[in-house]
């Protein structure tokens, strides 16, 4: 075994490890924290570091092991990194929903409901403001009625 | 030329996206790619009607850079938050961020930084597109972090889009 091959070995090692311990610890906050807000702050852990070490070392392991290198571990990062954000915001999106038609007494202050924004506006998932819809979607807003509900 | 590619670099993105994932260059691959790469945009052009100007040029090489590091800097102190820290001594709370930007694509990118650094979870946009509602894990003081988040992501978005 040459020395290259055990340096690739550590350095894969430690990645998976690494990623292994932070995908746990995601985890463990799932289980651990105490509201659902806080708890989707351990899921957007695994996905960047966690998932990312891992993703790291099978891009050492293939090329050390004479294996053809892939691209595949750079879009599973771009696709991971494009849809985690959108999942976490749906379900931000459910929960403040919740909050406003089942109003929990009991959640503590910060985890209940967010103070509305200035200037009479209104989160976008409690209210529609046509002129910020015109001024995103342009006149292609009005192309699909059944959208608008 | 606008109606065949209403969006080169959407059409580049997907044909070099198209390549990787067959993960060898072939004919058939490229030709069947750049179909693909032609028709996805003229199809989704409806959903980008005002296509900001983006520089893609050093700023945004940075700002993804400082992304990353940021990643990796706040996945560390999250963790020693879950591990070390009492449910009761951890302070969330959400914040309204007062958004300076304009541009959906770039308020989009803003939202989706704050959610990929750990810690911070973009929730909602207000009705007039004008704060940007975060939840954040642990803060001390919500001003200070949104004077963080404004100078340090924002600024930088708003020399990118322009």
């Amino acid at each position: 075994m040459s020395g290259g091959m055990i340096i690739a070995d550590v350095v894969i090692s430690g990645l998976l490890l690494l990623g292994g311990a932070f995908a746990l610890i995601g985890s463990w906050g799932l289980a651990k924290l105490p509201s659902l807000m806080s708890r989707l702050h351990g899921p957007t852990k695994a996905t960047t570091l966690g998932v990312g070490s891992c993703l790291i070392a099978s891009m050492v392991y293939f090329p050390a092991y004479g294996h053809a290198w892939t691209a595949h571990e750079l879009l599973i990062t771009l696709f991971l990194f494009i849809t985690a954000p959108i999942s976490a915001n749906l379900i931000a999106k459910a929960y403040l929903h919740g909050c406003r038609t089942e109003p929990d007494e009991n959640a503590p202050a910060a985890e209940g409901m967010p103070v509305a924004p200035p200037h009479d506006a209104d989160w976008a998932t409690f209210g529609r403001d046509e002129e910020l819809e015109e001024m995103i979607l342009g006149e292609t807003g009005d192309a699909s009625p059944e959208r608008r509900s | 030329m606008r109606r065949i590619l209403p969006h080169p670099g959407l059409t580049a993105m997907l044909l070099l996206i198209w390549l990787l994932m067959l993960n060898s260059f072939s004919m058939g691959g490229l030709v069947l790619g750049g179909i693909f790469a032609v028709l996805v945009p003229i199809y989704t052009a409806a959903f980008w009607p005002d296509r900001p100007g983006m520089r893609w040029r050093l700023p945004l090489l940075l700002f993804l850079l400082l992304v990353v590091r940021d990643i990796i800097v706040a996945n560390f102190h999250v963790a020693r938050l879950i591990l070390f820290r009492r449910n009761r001594d951890l302070r969330p709370s959400w914040l309204a961020i007062p958004l300076d930007l304009h541009s959906a694509e770039a308020i989009t990118l803003l939202a989706g930084t704050i959610s990929l650094t750990p810690g911070t979870v973009s929730a909602d946009i207000s009705t007039d597109g004008r704060h940007l509602l975060v939840h954040a894990l642990d803060v001390a003081d919500p001003a200070a972090e949104i004077a963080h988040i404004k100078a340090r992501y924002e600024r930088r978005l708003m020399e990118i889009f322009r």
